[in-house]
């Protein structure tokens, strides 16, 4: 059982990092918003699987439970909002330049 | 059901760090979405920070402030995003 929060623990500090390597290497609004929401959702969904894993069955598993589930809804609502408002505002997507 | 403390002081100094390098996109993000997408991810990594310490002191009453923080950034971002001219869609 250690083990498996080891695991879950060291899958969070990998997805961050490479979520926030994205946000900060991507060239374009859309590209950073599809780094930034696949990483923050599965990072933050694994530390908190971890500390479930960590409590065993007790009255704060069924929090971060609650916890895990309202960011499952609400993260990628977010993101769909600052994706359509950016859409909106009639930001281009991104594309490679043609080398001529 | 006993984990080294150390391993719990590693992540959550690794999610502050996290959490500095995505306020350099939220500073130098040339649109203002940009800036709600770094926003977006340190909401999502002080959320973890006070996770585990709520898990590491053994304390339950950080679990409640760790769920009004994520109601809170979850509207924060949708108020912004209103604010800045997105009508609610629809024609």
């Amino acid at each position: 059982m250690i083990l498996v929060v080891y695991i879950f623990f060291g899958m969070g500090i990998f997805f961050g990092i490479l979520g926030n390597v994205g946000v900060l290497k991507f060239p374009d609004i859309y590209t950073r918003l599809q780094a930034s929401s696949k990483c923050a959702v599965t990072s933050l969904i694994s530390i908190l699987l971890a500390c479930m894993f960590l409590k065993g069955l007790s009255p704060m598993t069924g929090k971060i439970l609650v916890i895990t589930v309202f960011f499952l809804v609400s993260s990628p609502v977010a993101s769909h909002i600052i994706a359509r408002g950016a859409w909106e505002r009639g930001t281009t997507p991104w594309r490679r330049r043609k080398s001529q | 059901m006993g984990i080294d403390p150390f391993i719990l002081d590693v992540v959550i100094y690794v999610l502050m760090g996290i959490s500095v390098l995505s306020m350099v996109r939220v500073f130098a993000g040339p649109t203002p979405e940009d800036r709600l997408v770094g926003l977006n991810l340190v909401v999502a990594q002080v959320l973890g920070i006070l996770v585990i310490i709520a898990v590491k002191f053994d304390r339950s009453i950080y679990l409640d402030v760790a769920l009004v923080y994520a109601i809170l950034g979850f509207i924060g971002i949708l108020a912004i995003a209103r604010y800045l001219g997105n009508d609610g869609g629809g024609e």
